[in-house]
């Protein structure tokens, strides 16, 4: 069975509906690209299969192995207010919350985890700084870092390189490639960047037109012709 | 000096003015301890709301003629925490306008019930102890001091237990739910310990005073630390010191305590932006 599967899935938001039957999955391991147009409905999409919105219709399998709350999840514009204080270390721990269930504080194997994760995104000289104090792309790499926390399945990111200049974006890149290839976690990213689309094994495009398949597929389809293009406004 | 040393030993001998300070450090702790997370969460218009809730209940209550006030308040906030919470997160926009005519609405209603029904020769005094909480910190039964010190060290064991939780959050409530967290649940925790909070907190500063004994020490903390620990340690401790400051100060002086306690509160902000800004200069 899939780890993911998307059924006949409509998603909207008070009444009107954003995704019309929707139908794809995701294996493990897979690296998939979710693309399309600006207000098409990705970050929904990614809600719902968060389950932080419940769909309209259809449904939203999981496997068996990946329970709720097993998803990591890097989110398109941290909803963190600007001056919160908290640093690196407190920001990356906090992805093990739901592994602590009832337990009130993180236990040794958790901190080690995080201190793990943070070396991974080479973050450890930057431990005890202030988070909101860091660089948008440091961000971004101490959400990934608590996100690797959360998960060693599966992880979301929405627009992991938004904002991000073209050097930090292809290490970006080569970060998930990694820990898609090397630790066999499965990809679910939304992009704008034309780029990312050669990393990964599939492609979801939605919008007015759909198209779920292979890369190889959709780069001989029309649909991503316009994408290629620069046809959308993005 | 000496003088105003020996005229604080001498007030101390007094239980009243004990259990004043006693519980008027506790109160502060408490109330610090959440402010963070209501500056950050922008639910500090709840906690205003609810502090004119919490004002129109002591006024039913004075009306009844309970000896103990305290439950029925406490009871009546909570519920109202719990209900504008609810509210505030369905509607954006209607619940912004209910928490404000919930808010308003207990002020105007909880003033009229008491100049109708009150019996009282100092009318405006009471209002005016309920309102700024002038000197009932100093008029504290033995009943009042025992709930008071009960609750105090319910919020802060709630609160250490749920610090992490709490810390999630605060920082990502999405991600939070999202990785499995019960993001909710936590919600109302944090909007029933605030409802906690604030009826004890009437005692000491006084409805309308409330939000600046929580939210001061916060700030000030936010100034100079920078992480959710070091915030909050600092903000436990610089309102403690506020109010202990505060009420001996009013006691030697006999200024109202409430306001005494806010006005320390905001020295030492000024102190600590001013500190703030000096330390990123030399740093
Ligand atoms: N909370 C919300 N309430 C109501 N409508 C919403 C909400 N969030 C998004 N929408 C609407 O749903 C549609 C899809 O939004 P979504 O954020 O999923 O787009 P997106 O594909 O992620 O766009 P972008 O590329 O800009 O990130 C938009 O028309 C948007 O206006
Ligand atoms: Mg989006």
């Amino acid at each position: 069975m899939a780890q993911l599967t998307c059924k006949n899935l409509c998603l909207g938001y008070d009444g009107y509906e954003v995704i019309h039957n929707l139908n794809f999955e995701v294996n493990k391991g897979d690296y998939l690209c979710i693309v399309g147009e600006n207000g098409s409905g990705k970050t929904t999409l990614m809600k719902a299969m968060l389950g932080l919105i419940t769909p309209v219709k259809g449904r939203i399998l999981t496997d068996g192995g990946l329970k709720h709350g097993g998803i990591g999840y890097l989110p398109q514009q941290t909803a963190v207010q600007r001056d919160f204080p908290a640093s690196v270390w407190e920001v990356t721990l906090s992805g093990c919350q739901s592994r602590c269930g009832l337990r009130p504080f993180y236990n040794k194997a958790e901190k080690q985890l995080a201190e793990k994760n943070l070396e991974k995104m080479g973050l450890e000289k930057l431990k005890k700084r202030c988070y909101r104090e860091l660089s948008g792309g440091q961000q971004q790499r101490v959400l990934l870092a608590r996100a690797l926390c959360a998960t060693q399945d599966i992880l979301l990111l929405d627009e992991p390189v938004a904002g991000l200049d073209p050097k930090v974006t292809a290490d970006m890149y080569k970060l998930i490639e990694e820990l898609n290839k090397k630790c066999g976690i499965t990809i679910i990213m939304i992009t704008h960047d034309i780029q990312a689309v050669k990393y990964a094994d599939k492609i979801l495009h939605i919008g007015d037109k759909k198209f779920f398949g292979t890369k190889s597929e959709y780069l001989q389809s029309d649909i991503s012709k316009g994408f290629a293009k620069g046809e959308y406004n993005g | 000096m000496a003088d105003i040393i020996d005229k604080i030993v001498l007030y101390l001998q007094y239980p009243f003015v004990r259990y004043a300070v006693i519980v008027g450090v506790l109160i502060a702790l408490c109330s610090s301890l959440l402010g963070v997370t209501l500056v950050l969460k922008r639910f500090s218009f709840i906690g205003d709301g609810l502090s004119h809730v919490a004002f129109g209940a002591i006024a039913i209550t004075s009306v009844l003629k309970l000896t103990n006030d305290m439950p029925f308040v406490l009871v009546v906030t909570v519920i109202c925490a719990v209900l504008l919470l609810r509210t505030g997160q369905n509607t954006r926009i209607k619940g912004d306008a209910s928490i404000a005519m919930i808010s308003v609405g207990a002020l105007a209603v909880g003033y009229l019930i008491m100049n109708i029904f009150s019996t009282s020769s100092n009318l405006s005094g009471d209002v005016c102890s309920t309102l700024f909480g002038s000197t009932s910190i100093l008029t504290l039964t033995s009943d009042e001091v025992i709930m008071s010190v009960i609750l105090c060290a319910v919020v802060v064991a709630v609160f250490i237990m749920f610090y992490n939780k709490i810390f999630s959050v605060t920082f990502d409530e999405n991600f939070a739910q999202a990785t499995g967290t019960r993001a909710k649940l936590y919600n109302l925790l944090i909007a029933v310990i605030i409802a906690v909070i604030i009826v004890l907190a009437m005692n000491l500063v006084g409805s309308l005073l409330i939000s600046a004994l929580v939210i001061f020490p916060a700030l000030s903390a936010m100034r100079v630390f920078k992480s959710f620990k070091s915030v909050t340690v600092c903000s436990a401790v610089l309102s403690v010191f506020c109010a202990l400051l505060g009420i001996l100060i009013s006691v030697v002086f006999s200024t109202p305590v409430g306001s005494t306690i806010v006005a320390v509160d905001i020295v030492v902000f000024v102190i600590f932006s001013v500190a703030g800004k000096l330390s990123v200069k030399f740093m």
